[in-house]
């Protein structure tokens, strides 16, 4: 489903990824896991479109689409999501607004009819509900003033009101409690457990994967995929540290 | 008799669009004046029509009490100035929300003189400019505070967002005050969409003139808030908007 090919980028002029590889199939949930500056954000904001990303070499196939060639408002209407690692506010405009016309652009672009207002607002409703947030933050400027855990439900919120195809999820267990950590992981398998779905999931650690257990784990060290195993590396990687599980 | 044309070097004119306005400067040389009975108050929407130059040049003279609320979208499509001069007299309070939409080669302003001539007053004004292309923002405020308009609250928040090297804006508070008991307070900045807001729209489904769009509107969304009716202040909004963003 998203398949990377030696995947060079760089930030700045400076090399980040040099040489990513890695196919995740659909039906699949893979996780990323490396220390800090292994280039696992670089990594997601590059299959996102962020500009100033610049790819020098490789590619991205999606569904059998160059991935690459979309502007980031296609990529989103091609069924791709990136759960940001900080969640950006955007002040007075409130997240119904700003979700309504985000899904409705992509209807638009694939050719499908609009949702109406009333029927946005209770999608909305019911995929805010279904992740523990009080549906009244919905009417609230974008992630203003919410806590940083607040921010990651908001995304999983965002994330089931989009129902996308693949989801890349940027440390999305950080700054989560317990409580809010089995929130989001429950999110992420109701809304991204399909068949036809996949997850790449970024994180340092393994208590987001006790939740949401992955197909196969992936070790991103100095900008490429030093090491890859199934579900057992990463507990492995949790008791021995990267440089140990790397060698 | 109309009113002298205007020149570049008078203070309250150095951004105006001479040219485009010498054509038609009789039927807008005479000011409008209105009059607020003590303890009245009047609201005001100010929406923008069609023609290429358009102004508005009132006075306002609020009496012991009253208080005055005007909402202005000045969004000319080549020169486009709001012009208010204000007294206040005692206990007398002003607001002013305006917002400077332009594009193309287009200019707009909003030049007030606020006049705080007796104690008590208050008055605030509120303006937000959205400029692209090669347009020019300004805002010209002037507050006079009398000797013995004390306890005077005045207020100006000035902030504008320039969406391509060629656009301008002006921010120029000017304050005359003669009293010592008076709070004056003064805010101008000038700035540029944030990239990672524009990113996390696009990344969302937004396509850039979308996001642009969205991310505009919340700019200047608070300025709406207190309005009777803000429906068609927000719609035109949106419609300026979304002709600068294209």
């Amino acid at each position: 489903m998203l398949t990377i090919t030696n995947l060079h980028a760089s930030v700045d002029g400076r090399p980040i990824l040099n040489g990513v590889s890695l196919e995740v199939p659909k039906g699949e949930v893979h996780a990323i896991m490396g220390p800090n500056g292994s280039g696992k954000s670089t990594l997601a904001y590059v299959l996102a479109g962020r500009p100033g990303y610049e790819v020098s070499e490789g590619g991205v196939s999606f569904d059998g689409r160059d991935l690459l060639a979309l502007e980031p408002h296609e990529r989103a209407a091609a069924g791709l999501f990136l759960g940001f690692q900080y969640p950006v506010e955007i002040p007075g405009v409130s997240s119904l607004q700003f979700l309504r016309e985000s899904l409705n652009g992509q209807r638009r672009s694939r050719g499908e009819a609009e949702l109406s207002g009333g029927e946005f607002i209770r999608l909305a409703r019911e995929q805010a509900a279904l992740l523990g947030m009080d549906a009244e933050m919905l009417k609230r400027p974008v992630n203003v003033g919410f806590s940083g855990g607040e921010k990651k439900r908001a995304e999983m919120v965002q994330m089931g009101i989009m129902d996308p195809k693949f989801a890349i999820l940027d440390e999305t267990d950080s700054g989560l409690d317990i409580d809010a950590l089995k929130a989001v992981g429950e999110g992420i398998n109701r809304i991204m457990r399909a068949p036809d779905k996949g997850v790449l999931l970024i994180t340092h650690y393994q208590r987001l994967l006790d939740y949401v257990e992955p197909h196969r784990v992936h070790v991103l060290q100095g900008g490429r995929i030093v090491r890859s195993g199934g579900p057992d590396l990463a507990k492995e990687l949790e008791r021995e540290g990267y440089a140990e599980a790397a060698a | 008799m109309t009113a002298p044309f205007p020149t570049h070097k008078q203070e309250d004119w150095r951004y105006a669009d001479l040219e485009a306005l010498r054509p038609v400067w009789e039927q807008f040389a005479e000011p409008v004046t209105v009059t607020v009975a003590p303890g009245e108050s009047l609201e005001e929407v100010w929406l923008p029509t069609a023609a290429d130059v358009q102004l508005r040049r009132v006075q306002i003279a609020l009496e012991r009490g009253a208080s005055a609320r005007i909402f202005v979208l000045n969004a000319a499509p080549v020169y486009g100035r709001i012009e208010l001069e204000v007294s206040l007299a005692e206990g007398a309070e002003f607001e002013l929300f305006g917002a400077n939409i332009g594009t193309g080669v287009s200019t707009n302003e909003i030049v007030t003189n606020v006049k705080h001539a007796a104690p008590n007053g208050r008055s605030l004004q509120v303006v937000r400019s959205v400029l692209g292309g090669k347009a020019t923002g300004s805002f010209i405020g002037k507050i006079e505070v009398a000797h013995g308009a004390q306890k005077t609250d005045a207020e100006q928040s000035v902030k504008a967002m320039l969406l391509d090297r060629g656009a301008t804006a002006n921010a120029k508070p000017e304050l005359e005050i003669f009293a010592d008991d008076v709070k004056c307070a003064h805010g101008a900045s000038v700035g540029e969409l944030d990239p990672m807001q524009l990113f996390y729209a696009e990344s969302r489904g937004l396509d850039p003139a979308g996001a642009r769009a969205l991310l505009l509107e919340g700019f200047i969304t608070g300025l709406w808030n207190s309005a009777r009716e803000p429906g068609a202040l927000s719609e035109a909004a949106r419609k300026a908007l979304r002709t600068v963003v294209q």
